[in-house]
């Protein structure tokens, strides 16, 4: 005797699936979540310097860096989304979960889950060696619960944006090929620099309409000024955005590349 | 369009369309009826449209145009319930190979709807009948091909499907994983009623499991029955006999020719047609003994499902598709 699962149940168990699938690839993982650091490390002592430009919100470069491994792990996350997804569609996986009684938003949310497991992860991981370094946070505790679920909520929406990619391409080797282009989005943005005190108007002209300076700049705002409402609401705003659009093109996506009855 | 028919069918398909953009029409225009319990192989050469017939009638690809129903739904219309009444095993062992085969399961069973107290002993019970208690916590990226489509059976049957649908299930496995498969297969209709719409790329499989077999050809169904009587349409069974005295072949040739046309090979052997069919074969025993005329070898030659596709699409099975 069957009955049909509720969405919950449904989005539970397809979501376990894919957080297994992330914890047991975790070597794969490993350097996707370190190379953030790395960049990190490189550029905060490369470019300490900058603190010195006049009007330069802090002295410590690093505080002003460390919002940049939490976008960046973000994108990662959007890269392993899309590129397990498009594997499930590769090998017909996908096929075979089309074949039960689930739903289709069930089974994008689903595919989701190991990406919000990983988006955890890497918040925590970033945070510690945040810590580490010697960053401290401005708006004070509350400031870093506020910042992990901020850095959570731009991971689910860059993995938003990778389900989308992988259900219109279907192919993973096309996902990894986008990958340098969501990082010229991270350096066309306000990562090295606040947006004021990019010298070449262009690119600060491209700075001011590229979503991913609101990301960080929410981000940092928590770390070195504060409690800054409106870096807040552009930040959650533009991930919010970022994840609607992309799982709801995902929905048509998903029930095209199903095509079931 | 013509109207389903048959209230006892559990498939039936008429003028099923299936045309991919650029390409040619996959599915010419298709109709076949399986009945309740029965097992059906499709046989046909790689790209004659076997495979996106399956799709079709699991409601995974859209028909052109057509109409079908599975288990007395229409797939068009009520896709939700043909899936909640079949079971199907594609083309490839569509699994993932960090999960072991009993997450596999647990996660078929959850989604299919199984209560969560009857979750493990369902996965356990399949796991068992499909030889695969003991690999059960590897993980799948380990497992033989045997092993992956014995697990892939074993999760097209997590529901108790009324219906199951096999993809070429053993192309590419060794004889004795296809022997298994076979056996299951066969258990699974013989003894449990289950309807199975088997496609096959192998004549000996299709010889061994189907009730009825369709020969597809280009999209179209270019003949249809059971195994017996698509041979018997080709011609009558022969026997071949060698005498142990090489020197009795024209004795031989006089006895045997009672039965039917004769043909001789110049080394005692006489090949005999046998338009009355086999059960003649008792005779030519009984005729040989009382004669004492001692035997070396008696073969019976039945028209293979070979000679059945030649004489159909005029090509040999094997290489059909690369033409």
């Amino acid at each position: 005797m069957t009955r049909e699962p509720s969405l919950i149940e449904q989005v539970a168990a397809v979501a376990r699936r894919s957080a297994l699938g992330m914890y047991r690839q975790r070597a794969l993982l490993f350097f996707p979540m370190v190379f953030p650091l790395i960049l990190f490390a490189i550029n905060g002592s490369a470019l300490s310097s900058a603190t010195e430009i006049h009007g330069f919100p802090t002295h410590d470069y690093r505080a002003f860096l460390i919002a940049m491994p939490f976008v960046q792990g973000a994108m990662f996350v959007s890269i392993s989304t899309g590129t397990n997804l498009a594997r499930d569609i590769e090998t017909g996986f996908l096929n075979r979960l089309a074949l039960t009684p689930l739903r289709s938003e069930a089974m994008l949310l689903g595919q989701l889950g190991g990406a919000f497991v990983l988006g955890c992860v890497q918040a925590v991981v970033y945070l510690l060696v945040g810590f580490a370094t010697g960053v401290s946070f401005a708006s004070g505790v509350g400031g870093v619960f506020v910042l992990l679920a901020l850095s959570i909520a731009i991971s689910f929406a860059f993995a938003s944006l990778g389900g989308l990619l992988a259900l219109r391409l279907g192919s993973g080797e096309a996902i990894q090929g986008i990958f340098p282009l969501l990082f010229v989005t991270l350096f066309l943005s306000s990562s090295s620099l606040p947006r004021n005190l990019i010298k070449a108007a262009w690119f600060r002209e491209v700075a001011t309409y590229n979503p991913v300076s609101y990301l960080l700049e929410g981000l940092r705002s928590l770390v070195i000024a504060g409690w800054n409402a409106q870096a807040l609401e552009l930040a959650f705003g533009f991930a919010l955005v970022l994840a609607l659009v992309s799982l709801g093109l995902s929905g048509t996506a998903m029930k095209s590349r199903l095509a079931r009855a | 369009m013509p109207p389903v028919s048959d209230p006892s069918a559990a498939i039936e398909v008429r003028e099923l369309v299936r045309e991919f953009r650029r390409g040619p029409r996959a599915v010419d225009g298709i109709d076949l009826v399986v009945q309740t319990g029965e097992i059906y192989g499709f046989l046909g050469p790689n790209g004659a449209g076997k495979s996106t017939t399956v799709l079709m009638l699991t409601t995974l690809l859209p028909p052109t145009s057509g109409h079908a129903t599975v288990g007395g739904f229409d797939i068009a219309r009520e896709g939700a319930r043909v899936r909640a009444v079949i079971g199907a095993a594609l083309q490839e062992a569509a699994l993932d190979m960090i999960l072991t085969g009993r997450e596999h399961l647990a996660l078929q069973a959850t989604l299919q709807g199984i209560p969560a107290k009857q979750r493990k002993a369902r996965a356990q019970a399949l796991l068992e009948r499909v030889g695969l208690s003991e690999a059960a916590d590897r993980r799948v990226g380990g497992y033989s091909g045997g092993m992956k489509r014995r697990l892939d059976l074993a999760l097209a049957l997590v529901h108790e499907p009324r219906i199951l649908f096999l993809d070429e299930p053993t192309t590419g496995l060794d004889p004795q994983s296809r022997a298994a498969l076979w056996e299951e297969v066969a258990r699974l209709a013989h003894e449990e009623g289950m309807t199975v719409f088997l496609t096959t790329q192998y004549l000996e499989e299709a010889d061994a499991l189907a009730d009825r077999i369709g020969i597809i050809d280009r999209g179209k169904i270019v003949a249809e029955g059971t195994p017996a009587q698509l041979k018997a349409e080709i011609g009558s069974p022969s026997v071949e006999v060698a005498p142990v005295d090489k020197g009795a072949g024209d004795t031989l040739a006089e006895l045997l020719s009672r039965f039917g046309a004769l043909q001789r090979d110049g080394r005692g052997s006489v090949t005999v047609q046998l338009p009355g069919g086999e059960a003649e074969l008792a005779e030519i025993v009984r005729v040989l003994d009382s004669n004492h005329l001692r035997v070396e070898s008696l073969q019976l030659h039945q028209p293979s499902l070979d000679d059945v596709f030649l004489a159909k699409t005029g090509r040999k099975l094997e290489g059909a598709a690369e033409e």
